[in-house]
């Protein structure tokens, strides 16, 4: 008797004390991280301002969860792949001004991500560069950019490295062809591209994301695999935004704007790191520097104009992504 | 509302054993209405936002087009081959008493209770090249995972449970004495099964053959890791809805939906209608 009463005595205490609650609806390789990231700080709004958060994550396909948040989902904060997503909130729902990335330092991206090649361990095809998956016989995995967005920025750090190299996109565009004619599988996100390449063994390298990469490394295949680095990529920058009109509802802009300071807080920065994505405080940035090598890389915005512009030549209906398998489709 | 003016008695001449007509029906109209029949309006209703020509433009792409043909084709293949063995299936499972005869009617009903990207994930390990099954198909030039066939088997082993589960009862029911009077008048075992058998089953089979179409074609988590999603050749039309949503294009996606659903209805009809006309055809 005496323990119920104690128990519920807990659970009371705890539902009075939890007196904010935060939801941060973000994308699939993300989910440790925030774990790490909301733990870390609700101690320190505890200590700032006494009162206890709760956060609560929620992960899916990034545009799955842009979808979600137009539709109703409540979400205080968005955390996702790419700034397409956060624009597609704001022109669909105008839940957030259309503004929203330059509120926040950095393109709104408090920690950034690059794409690597992973290969097998000795790198047996001698895969270094960009040109080696274009070659004959090599097979790449990454995967459909329709339904990913780690893909779309596979595409993209593709593009970008050979507009740089022939400096015009019809050259771009037939490197890019010349890639995808190597990709036997198009998984429908990247996380089963991972698994496809290091679960079934198909395929001689898989394109995709630093912190995916460092994961499959470390935890599904140790010592089966390696990081190839490429001269060129792109920065990935996964942006971060406050939805305005449901933390107005809420009553909770304050600690939502705290929470998203806090990711570029050297704490923040810390976990980040540690979880694979690069920091970008530069004192952060330079104690793992060991772990992250520097790469030339190029953003969306230098080379392409800005995600919208990217998704709307490369990705949407008609794009070029399409007309590598359609040839003689043209946009509509 | 106007059903309070309909009394049964008109329809079937009798009294019916339960009461409660007009409640029975109105909760039944609500039920359908909340559960199917306003999102599926709504459905049309999102499609009608566009012109005659756009529409027709989407979902006549030859892209879209290949689509169709993977996820209708593939769906009959699997529906039909999971007809031939359900009724097998069923047919061991009603006719013939063995030890652990409980644990495999335990097993048909695997797949409905299977979350289907589990399902799809397990598939693909066990047909990929370095897989239990597919590293001895491999050798023979036949590739399963990320191919058309990938996908039959993905959509084979969703509707799995269908027909064994519509059958079953059926034969259960039979009566034995009529196979038993076919063969003392000299029937062969074949033509017993043709001529006693078979028509009594077909109504409960082709059920099940339609139950198990509908639930491929509509099938998206099992068939998506298995597929490889490439471009004309193994993308079914699910996954296009999804890449449409990935744009945002809404209409797009609604529209190829609205599509899915005619054809299916007007094939489910088909199958119905051949139904009941294999029914008076033997009354």
């Amino acid at each position: 008797m005496k323990k119920i009463f104690a128990l519920l005595m807990i659970i009371f205490s705890s539902s009075l004390w939890a007196d904010v609650k935060l939801l941060n609806v973000s994308y699939d390789p993300t989910r440790e991280f925030y774990q790490e990231i909301n733990t870390a700080f609700a101690k320190y709004w505890k200590a700032k301002t006494g009162e206890v958060v709760t956060v609560n994550q929620s992960h899916g396909g990034s545009g799955k969860q842009a979808r979600a948040i137009i539709d109703g989902l409540d979400a205080d904060v968005a955390t996702l792949a790419l700034a397409y997503d956060i624009d597609a909130i704001s022109d669909k729902s105008g839940l957030l001004p259309s503004n929203w990335q330059s509120r926040l330092p950095n393109n709104s991206a408090p920690y950034t991500s690059t794409i690597v090649f992973l290969v097998k361990k000795g790198n047996p095809k001698g895969i270094k560069d960009w040109d080696d998956l274009v070659k004959p016989g090599i097979s790449v995995i990454t995967p459909n950019p329709k339904t990913s967005g780690g893909a779309r920025w596979n595409y993209l750090a593709a593009w970008g490295y050979a507009l740089k190299k022939y400096g015009n996109d019809p050259a771009a565009r037939d490197f890019v062809a010349k890639l995808y004619k190597n990709v036997p599988v198009l998984d429908s996100g990247a996380r089963g591209s991972t698994i496809t390449f290091v679960e079934r063994g198909i395929g001689d390298v898989l394109v995709g994301w630093e912190n995916e990469a460092f994961l499959a490394n470390n935890e599904l295949g140790k010592d089966k695999f390696e990081i190839v680095v490429p001269s060129v990529s792109i920065l990935a920058e996964p942006p971060v935004a406050v939805i305005d009109k449901n933390v107005a509802k809420h009553k909770t802009s304050d600690v939502a704007k705290a929470y998203l300071d806090y990711l570029y807080s050297e704490e923040g920065q810390e976990i980040a790191a540690k979880n694979y994505f690069r920091p970008r405080l530069a004192t952060v940035a330079a104690k793992y520097s060991k772990i992250f090598p520097s790469i030339n890389l190029f953003t969306v915005d230098e080379l392409f104009g800005g995600w919208k512009k990217a998704q709307k030549t490369h990705f949407d209906d008609g794009g070029t992504f399409d007309q590598i398998y359609q040839p003689g489709t043209t946009k509509r | 509302m106007k059903i309070t003016k309909f009394h049964p008695e008109y329809f079937s001449g009798q009294k019916n054993v339960l009461p409660g007509f007009h409640l029975t029906l109105g909760l039944t109209l609500i039920y359908l209405c909340l559960m199917v029949l306003i999102p599926i309006s709504l459905l049309f209703l999102k499609t009608a936002g566009q012109s005659w020509q756009q529409f027709w433009e989407t979902v006549s792409s030859p892209r879209v087009v290949a689509s169709y043909s993977l996820s209708f084709g593939a769906s009959l293949a699997a529906a039909s081959i999971n007809s031939v063995f359900g009724l097998l299936l069923a047919w061991v499972l009603v006719r013939y008493p063995f030890p652990g005869r409980g644990i495999v009617d335990m097993i048909v009903d695997l797949p409905f209770a299977l979350p289907t990207a589990v399902a799809g994930i397990a598939l693909t390990t066990v047909y990929a090249e370095n897989g239990v099954l597919g590293k001895w198909l491999a050798p023979l030039g036949i590739k399963t995972a990320f191919t058309p066939l990938g996908i039959v088997i993905a959509l084979t082993f969703v509707g799995l449970p269908f027909v064994v589960r519509t059958v079953q009862p059926v034969l259960e029911d039979l009566d034995r004495d009529m196979e038993e009077a076919a063969a003392c008048l000299g029937a062969t075992r074949w033509k017993t099964f043709r001529r006693i058998l078979f028509p009594a089953i077909l109504p409960a089979l082709s059920t099940g053959f339609a139950m198990a179409f509908a639930r491929a074609v509509g099938e998206y988590g099992s068939v998506v890791f298995i597929s490889g999603n490439m471009p004309m050749k193994t993308e079914i039309t699910p996954l296009l809805i999804i890449t449409k949503l990935e744009q945002y294009d809404y209409i797009g996606a609604t529209s190829l939906a609205v599509v899915m659903l005619v054809a299916s209805f007007l094939l489910l009809l088909t199958i119905n209608l051949l139904q009941g006309w294999q029914a008076t055809r033997h009354e």
